[in-house]
């Protein structure tokens, strides 16, 4: 049940947009996949709705192969990233439009639509034309108007690229709360993790067309099975090291690594708050610049030999006693991850 | 006194230039105009009537009519057949037929009568098959009509084109993904949304088959109370040195060209103000 995607390929020209893909949702889950612009993630989204056509690979909904069907016959919702209203059309019309297309009898159509306004929130905007909307507004007609029709399965390309932040802190929250409501299988694509870990119940991080890892938000986290994925999920720094007898030097700093060979070199990637700094005459590093972000205070320091960290603290620490552009620290390491490099990489 | 601030502001180089460009639209456009009506006024209205509503004063205007409606429902159909086309697929050689349904705004309309002689006229291609079937294109109106289809070919086509492709397939997916179907989509979605650049796209398909001339008299022949048009009735009249008759067709084309242009202008409107 849900939905399956198997080995799914697709190139265009000489560009792999896709490569290899295999993921399966249950029903009822919502996804997010994650990964830097132009990884992919659209296209595997296209793909499934039936607007590309994929060269390798099937997609297989509700037990049921759907490679062959034509959009109109898959039964999915889709939001697009500008939302793709009609703009000759009212709200109304805009949601009554499946149903319409569907044959569903006036009466029902109506009710429906009703019902849609209301859950999203769009009362007495029924009569309204697209252009005479806001942004927030126009994302939830779209959404109104997918779900009009009860896909079995809902698909949202960069659903909240298009309004400002305050807005799409509140279309998370309302996404989040409208899914646990209705519990259609859903697949977001972003390129803002905090929007998929707030969100969904499980990321996928996709990247150059491949699949890098897939799990709950802490697992993607905490055991982030490559490089790529430690460096794209969440605020880290990367030291080069090479390990000797369980540990890792960067310059005068130490820290345990477990399960690498002597002799290894490799990336160190360590999270900005797993690594942490305090004043101190003698020190191993200095401190060069110190910048306050409301509840959080970044600090960047250079640890003697040359490579250069950012840590974070909350506003009110005491470890930022002192802590200035050009005074000395010690640094201590609390949790790393390293990667062993390829040769030639 | 705003206007003068903003005066000031523009410069003696842009008031220069400012005059330029109106005295040479109203050497360009204006004067002939003007002239025109005051010929009309000088000849008499009355002699201007009889000379209109003579039988092949009335056949001519009649003709450039018909014609221009062909044109219109003909091209406009093919301007939005070829604009989805050209817009929404890929095939090879798609750029090459773009780029030659422009070929009718580039080449002299007489060259095109030429060319269309040596395939149904005397001699021509095809001659043999247009006698078995006593079919006559050449000086008869089916010549007119090729000749206009012709000259009138990329209008709608253009502006059709250019709509949808600022549009973009979006929405057209979107109703695909709701379970509409291709049919569906085209009356309920994209013709609504390139209603407007098609009224526009029409309006000067009908502006140009009315002023065709080179096109029509190569092909029609300009046989009078058969194949003559508004355009080559005016010049086989003043020939004939009937000043009144070709003056008042002149006024008539004139005026019906000036009631275009206004129905361009609220189009443009229409388009504006539904943009805000």
């Amino acid at each position: 049940m849900g939905i399956r995607v198997d080995h799914l390929t697709k190139h265009f020209g000489s560009f792999v947009a896709v490569d290899d893909v295999t993921f399966d949702i249950p029903t009822g889950e919502l996804v997010a996949l994650l990964g830097p612009s132009g990884g992919g993630k659209s296209t595997i989204l296209r793909i499934i709705a039936g607007l590309e056509r994929a060269d390798d690979g099937s997609v297989i909904l509700d037990d049921q192969r759907v490679d062959h069907l034509h959009p109109r016959a898959r039964h999915v919702g889709f939001v697009f990233q500008h939302y793709a209203l009609f703009r000759h059309m009212t709200v109304f019309q805009n949601i009554a439009f499946g149903l319409q297309v569907q044959k569903m009898p006036k009466e029902r159509r109506e009710e429906r639509v009703r019902e849609l306004l209301r859950i999203t929130g769009l009362e007495g905007l029924d009569e309204r034309y697209p252009d005479q909307l806001s942004g927030g507004q126009r994302q939830r007609v779209a959404l109104a108007r997918s779900l009009a029709p009860e896909p079995r399965l809902l698909l949202l390309d960069e659903p909240f690229g298009a309004v400002d932040a305050k807005v799409r802190e509140e279309l998370r929250r309302w996404l989040r709360r409208m899914h646990e409501q209705i519990h259609v299988t859903s697949i977001f694509v972003t390129h803002d993790q905090e929007e998929a870990f707030a969100v969904a119940d499980r990321v996928m991080i996709i990247h150059r067309g491949r699949l890098e890892q897939e799990g709950s938000p802490l697992q993607v986290l905490d055991e982030p099975s490559n490089e790529f994925v430690a460096r794209f999920v969440g605020e880290v720094n990367v030291f080069d090291s090479v390990v000797r007898e369980g540990m890792a030097e960067i310059g005068p700093v130490r820290v345990a690594v477990k399960k690498v060979e002597s002799e290894t070199v490799v990336r160190l990637v360590v999270r900005c708050y797993d690594i942490r700094l305090w004043r101190a005459e003698r020190g191993v590093a200095t401190v060069t610049r110190v910048l306050s972000f409301g509840d959080r205070v970044k600090v960047e320091a250079t640890i003697d030999g040359g490579q250069s960290f950012v840590a974070n603290f909350p506003r009110r620490s005491n470890l930022l006693t002192g802590v200035e552009p050009g005074c000395r620290a010690d640094v201590e390491i609390t949790h790393v991850r390293a990667y062993p490099v390829a040769l030639g990489d | 006194m705003h206007r003068v601030s903003r005066a000031k502001r523009w410069g003696r180089g842009t008031t220069v230039l400012l005059v330029a460009v109106i005295v040479y639209l109203a050497a360009l456009l204006l004067l002939p105009l003007g002239a025109m009506v005051a010929q009309v006024v000088r000849t008499g209205f009355g002699s201007l009537f009889r000379e209109l509503l003579a039988p092949d004063a009335v056949r001519a205007l009649e003709l450039s009519i018909i014609l221009a409606v062909i044109a219109a429902i003909v091209n406009g159909i093919f301007g939005i057949a070829a604009g989805i086309v050209f817009v929404r697929h890929r095939f090879l050689g798609r750029r090459v037929l773009d780029a030659l349904s422009d070929m009718p705004l580039s080449v002299s309309p007489v060259m095109v009568g030429l060319a269309f002689l040596l395939i149904f006229g005397r001699g021509g291609w095809f001659e043999p098959v247009l006698q078995i079937l006593h079919f006559k294109v050449t000086f008869a109106f089916p010549g007119l009509v090729i000749a206009t289809l012709f000259v009138t070919l990329p209008f709608t086509l253009r502006e059709v084109s250019y709509v949808l492709l600022e549009l973009g397939e979006e929405e057209e997916e979107a109703a695909a993904i709701l379970g509409a179907s291709p049919w569906q989509i085209f009356w309920r979605v994209t013709l609504p949304n390139i209603k407007n650049a098609l009224a526009y796209g029409v309006t000067l398909t009908v502006a140009r088959a009315l002023g065709e001339f080179g096109a029509v008299l190569i092909l029609g022949g300009a046989i009078s109370g058969k194949t003559q048009t508004g355009t080559t009735f005016i010049n086989v009249a003043m020939e004939e040195r009937r000043e009144a008759a070709a003056y008042g067709m002149a006024l008539v084309l004139a005026v019906a060209s000036v009631l275009l242009l206004l129905v361009l202008e609220a189009l443009k409107k229409v388009e504006i103000k539904e943009a805000d």
